[in-house]
């Protein structure tokens, strides 16, 4: 009897590769490429005058020093911006190797090549770039004033502007019996990957051929990129993503500049070039998110339920706009996680600086919508005198007004309608699991021990699982070992376990026998890739659809094999058998066999095959009409609109009264990804999520100064928590099926990140007893509130001067 | 991030080592347990001609514990010092800093008195130095000459060792037997630089709920910009160990002088060190 897998906390087939040393990342390969370095801008804005690498070309080693004016073709043209909107007033994007302005310390200004990377820093060191300074703009605050420009053509700084309302929020906010403005604030962080960008560009003269390996999100991007700024033809581009040592969305950005230059210079000097980046070069020359300033003013009744919710934010956007608005349209659209705002107005504009661009970091803009909706919930709270979770609660779109629509437009132009969720089973098992209701009577003991301790709360809706499409490929050898292809690319998220439980499962084989492969192009040319948390969702219900075709297949030869109807037929542990009558039997492998009419006896299989293949019709062809040789399928799954997850996550915070230190006690979740495939994969998601989310709540910023230096441009000064700062995360589910596709599956892979900047406010907040607003918060930033507050008090005390 | 070329020297004796060093002066660098030095050649912040790599000198990797001192060679891992049961049971306080050294795979490369040399008054074993009195043995082409601890340090990453010269070992003077200790930081993840650290030495007459405060001296980390002493007699003094400390804080704020960074306002970390210390008196003797 097969165990079903689907549903099963199965050990990840990858980890024992991984973890003893044995995973093949970038820098693995290509040892006897060219290595590569750059000259980087060591300003933030700034016109290049000249560029002296007289120097440089003298060193032994050195092969070619390339600048912008060696670019030729579409490669010196600028980079292309990949997801235009109606929204974006002023779009720009920087050229591979920086033509004559600069806008970000980092933007790569010469590419030296060399025999190895030593060498090419030595070469880098001697060359000499002479600028013309501009001043720079840094923070949202210094471009929302337009003073200076980042862009000569881009008024305001203004790179994109967009407006949606839901209802009429003028009228009811004036007629709402209670409104509150808040202005909030939400700082820069990383995704900052283990492992860097990294690009490796194979050139084949003769047969005139790009193989390219890139560790990147999306191969099938990539290639297309190349293919574009290299003229050369799709056929004669394919892209591989080897082991990827995550990506957390900086890797989804396409192409990135070294992405069209190794392979520019690979076939130039017509050797392997290969670039890895280190990281510095991440921190400056890749990409940032969360940065916004937001105001929100909000209307409601006595009882805490909304009436109108008015939201204006400024994002930053860094230096240009490659990505195009992705990042502020969730944040307009995730905003309003499980509520009902009843009359929502959003506008943002997205705003250019003089600092590396923003691109998707997990949540995506989510994170900063969330933080903005659950403070104001708070503020409700305190403002009615009400418990948090009774605001939220009064709030919650409830179960039977699934599925529910927001009437706005989301991230992928389809509409924000919830398909499935039950916010007040969520919310009643998350109370029990932290003790919402026993807070109040252990926080009285804490104080009455000199101790401050706090409760905080954080609820989100997740749209995972956007189109349009990813495709599976699932093939039967003829030793029964199967394997299944799907182009999206892995980044140690577990797709080699979780796709072979699928496919295992829809088969009847075992998962031993399943192997997968991701993100490369030869094996599956049309692919999107791996972000939004689609993996599962999208390449799950593919290679489960292909898997149906191939069983399909299958049991219609076996059936013609064993003379029985297919509906009579069962497959189990790769063997097809009549239900009843297990001795009539025929293994997967001898039907993968007969699946093809070329049958040489290279083994035991196609021997045994023989004895089935009986007599032949000779007036038809081996093959017929309608079919093909070979027992494999391929098929594509795309839904019509996204599938929306759930959760709710509730911390206990204690911060110290005199040293302001911040200690995160307890750190409660409940998630509702849909059907799980593989709970520990799913629970491992939500740690690692939670984990960087208490980075972006208490540690992670990007500290720029006035000049546009990013001062912490190391791991020694950007605080990634350790796993002695990540709290133990207490975990409990619920499994609220997708209606939209054949597995029932939601996204899981952004979840954990998305309150947790929320949840920590919540709980310093109410630690404190007055409201955070401004995140992440470290100790020296809580004791200056505190001080400050300290500080308005008394003079607020002392008697007021006449007017 | 790769270091510019550089000539790597590895002797086997002293006389060798110093020999080398004599040879490349200025242009040199000695090269311990590289937890500093490598990364700062990584991101070409310096780029020393050569490196005298001092890791395969016999006769440096040695603790030696005699009746007054703890003494500790130049090759000597934080770890092994760390972890070493007679130098903690003289000395507590050495194994009590260690243990807010950086972490595991740091300690274990790192050296105690590289670290000393590095002179970073973020690092926490420059004020142990202080604290205990510690005597630096350097040698030179001109021979050995040792130097107080209070005289070693004359600025941010720098020290009165000569270019050519190696800080051989470092003796900790041992406390007497009336003296408790305790170390106390706070950094904003645990094992980075300190925001403040503070390693305290308090001389205590009397046992149990009876005894009585002589005398205290604390030694700062990360809130000075070198390693100083803070003697707290005159305000603990007389006091009982379930004291409350008042008199502290003003002490210590007045003697410090830290520097705001990103991580923390000069303020902040003044309040903060004064909250150590007065945690860390409490600490040391119950």
């Amino acid at each position: 009897m097969s165990t079903r897998q689907f549903g099963q906390p199965v050990q990840r087939k990858e980890d024992p590769r991984l973890v003893t040393g044995n995973g093949r990342y970038l820098d693995d390969l290509g040892q006897d490429a060219y290595e590569v370095a750059f000259v980087r801008s060591p300003h933030a804005h700034a016109r290049i005058t000249d560029i002296d690498v007289d120097e440089a070309v003298e060193i032994d080693g050195v092969v070619a020093v390339f600048t912008h004016e060696d670019l030729d073709g579409p490669a010196a043209d600028r980079l292309p911006l990949l997801i235009p909107h109606p929204s974006i007033e002023a779009g720009r994007t920087g050229y591979p190797l920086a033509k004559d302005e600069i806008n970000h310390v980092g933007e790569a200004i010469v590419m030296v090549v060399a025999r190895d990377r030593y060498l090419a820093e030595d070469a880098a060191q001697r060359i000499v770039v002479t600028y013309e300074l501009l001043p720079p703009v840094v923070g949202i605050a210094k471009s929302r004033d337009g003073e200076l420009l980042v862009h000569d053509d881009a008024p305001g700084n203004v790179a994109a502007h967009l407006l949606q309302e839901v209802g009429n929020v003028e009228p009811a906010m004036a007629a709402a019996p209670h409104t509150l403005t808040l202005d909030l604030e939400i700082e820069r962080s990383a995704c900052m990957p283990m492992e860097g960008k990294g690009v490796l560009a194979h050139w084949d003269s003769d047969e005139q051929r790009m193989r390219i390996h890139s560790s990147t999100q999306t191969t099938t991007g990539v290639r297309a990129a190349v293919a574009a700024k290299l003229a050369l033809p799709l056929a004669q581009v394919e892209c591989i993503a080897p082991d990827v040592g995550g990506g957390f969305g900086v890797k989804i950005m396409h192409p990135w500049p070294e992405e069209v230059l190794i392979p520019w210079a690979s076939r130039r000097l017509n050797h392997d070039v290969k670039w890895t980046e280190d990281r510095r070069e991440h921190f400056t020359s890749s990409a940032h998110e969360r940065g916004q300033l937001q105001t929100v003013t909000v209307g409601f009744d006595d009882d805490g339920r909304l009436l109108a919710l008015d939201v204006k934010f400024w994002h930053d956007n860094g230096a240009y706009l490659p990505y195009g608005v992705i990042v502020p349209i969730i944040t307009a659209t995730q905003l309003l996680g499980p509520y009902k705002p009843q009359n929502y107005r959003v506008e943002f504009w997205s705003m250019y600086t003089n600092t590396v661009l923003v691109t998707p970091y997990r949540g995506a803009g989510r994170p900063q919508g969330c933080y903005a909706m659950e403070r104001t919930m708070d503020a409700i709270a305190a403002e009615l005198g009400l418990d948090r979770t009774e605001v939220r609660s009064r709030n919650f779109i409830q179960p039977e007004e699934m599925p529910y629509d927001q009437g706005l437009l989301f991230q992928d132009g389809r509409p924000l309608k919830y398909d499935s969720g039950d916010f007040p089973a969520s919310l009643a098992k998350l109370k029990a699991l932290v003790g919402w209701d026993d807070f109040p009577a252990y926080k009285k003991e804490a104080e009455a021990q000199g101790r401050k301790v706090g409760l905080g709360i954080g609820c989100y809706v997740e749209g995972t699982g956007v189109g349009p499409y990813e495709g599976g490929h699932v093939h039967v050898e003829t030793s029964g070992r199967v394997n299944v292809a799907t182009g999206l690319t892995t980044q140690g998220q577990g797709h080699q376990t979780i796709l072979a439980q699928i496919v295992a499962d829809e088969l009847g084989v075992s998962i031993d026998d399943v192997h997968v492969t991701t993100g490369d192009t030869r094996r599956m040319p049309y692919a999107v890739g791996t972000f939004a948390s689609r993996g599962a969702v999208m390449s799950g219900n593919a290679v489960a659809l292909a898997a149906r075709a191939v069983r399909a297949k299958a049991l219609r030869i076996a059936a013609d094999a064993l003379e029985v109807s297919e509906d009579d037929l069962q497959i189990e542990d790769g063997t097809i058998s009549v239900k009843g009558a297990p001795h009539a039997s025929i293994a997967l492998s001898t039907v993968a066999v007969m699946s093809n009419p070329l049958r040489y006896a290279f083994d035991e299989s196609a021997k045994a095959a023989t004895q089935f293949a009986g007599t032949y019709d000779p007036d038809k062809p081996p093959i017929a009409d309608d079919d093909e040789p070979g027992l494999e399928g391929k098929d594509f799954y795309s839904p019509t609109q996204a599938t929306f997850a759930n959760g709710m996550h509730a911390a206990i915070v204690e911060t110290d009264p005199v040293t302001a230190e911040i200690k995160i006690l307890r750190y409660c979740v409940v998630h509702d990804c849909g059907t799980v495939v593989n709970p520990m994969i799913v629970e491992g998601q939500v740690h690692g999520g939670v984990a960087q989310g208490v980075g972006g709540a208490l540690y992670e910023r990007m500290a720029y100064d006035e000049s546009g230096q990013l001062l912490n441009a190391s791991f020694m000064d950007f605080l990634i928590p350790y796993a002695s700062e990540v709290p133990h995360i207490e975990t409990d589910h619920l499994e609220t099926p997708s209606p939209l596709n054949p597995l029932g599956i939601k996204g899981a892979g952004e979840a954990g990140t998305i309150p947790v900047t929320a949840t920590i406010a919540s709980a310093i907040s109410d630690a404190e007893g007055f409201a955070i607003r401004s995140m992440p918060i470290s100790p020296d930033e809580l004791w200056d509130l505190r001080r400050q507050r300290a500080l308005a008090a008394t003079s607020s005390s002392t008697p007021e001067e006449p007017a | 991030m790769k270091p510019a070329p550089f000539v790597h020297h590895s002797p086997h004796t002293l006389d060798e080592a110093v020999e080398t060093l004599r040879e490349v002066g200025h242009d040199g660098k000695v090269l311990a347990g590289g937890q500093s030095l490598i990364p700062v050649l990584n991101m070409r912040l310096a780029q020393p001609a050569h490196l005298v790599d001092i890791n395969r000198v016999a006769g440096l990797d040695t603790i030696t514990v005699t009746d007054h001192f703890v003494r500790v060679g130049a090759t000597v891992r934080h770890a092994a010092l760390q972890r070493h049961d007679d130098a903690y049971a003289v000395l507590p306080v050495l194994r009590q800093a260690l243990n807010n050294v950086a972490h595991p795979a740091i300690r274990n490369r790192g050296t105690t008195v590289g670290s000393i040399a590095h002179a970073d008054a973020a690092g926490e074993m420059p004020s142990i130095a202080v604290l205990t009195n510690a005597v630096m043995e350097v040698i030179g082409p001109k021979g050995r000459r040792e130097v107080a601890a209070g005289d070693f340090f004359e600025g941010p990453l720098q020290t009165v060792l000569e270019a050519d010269e190696l800080l051989e070992a470092v003796r900790f003077a041992r406390f007497g037997p009336s003296t408790r200790t305790a170390f106390l930081e706070s950094a904003r993840r645990h094992g980075d630089y300190a925001l403040a650290g503070v390693g305290v030495a308090v001389d205590v007459e009397g046992e149990g709920s009876d005894a009585v405060v002589r005398g205290a001296r604390a030694a700062y980390v990360s809130v000075t910009d070198i390693p100083v002493v803070i003697d707290l007699t005159e305000v603990v003094a007389g006091q009982r160990i379930s004291s409350s400390w008042d008199g502290v804080d003003e002490l210590v704020q007045a003697g410090i002088a830290p520097e705001a960074d990103i991580h923390a306002s000069s303020d902040y970390r003044r309040v903060l060190a004064a909250e150590l210390t007065r945690r860390a008196l409490t600490g040391a003797v119950s």
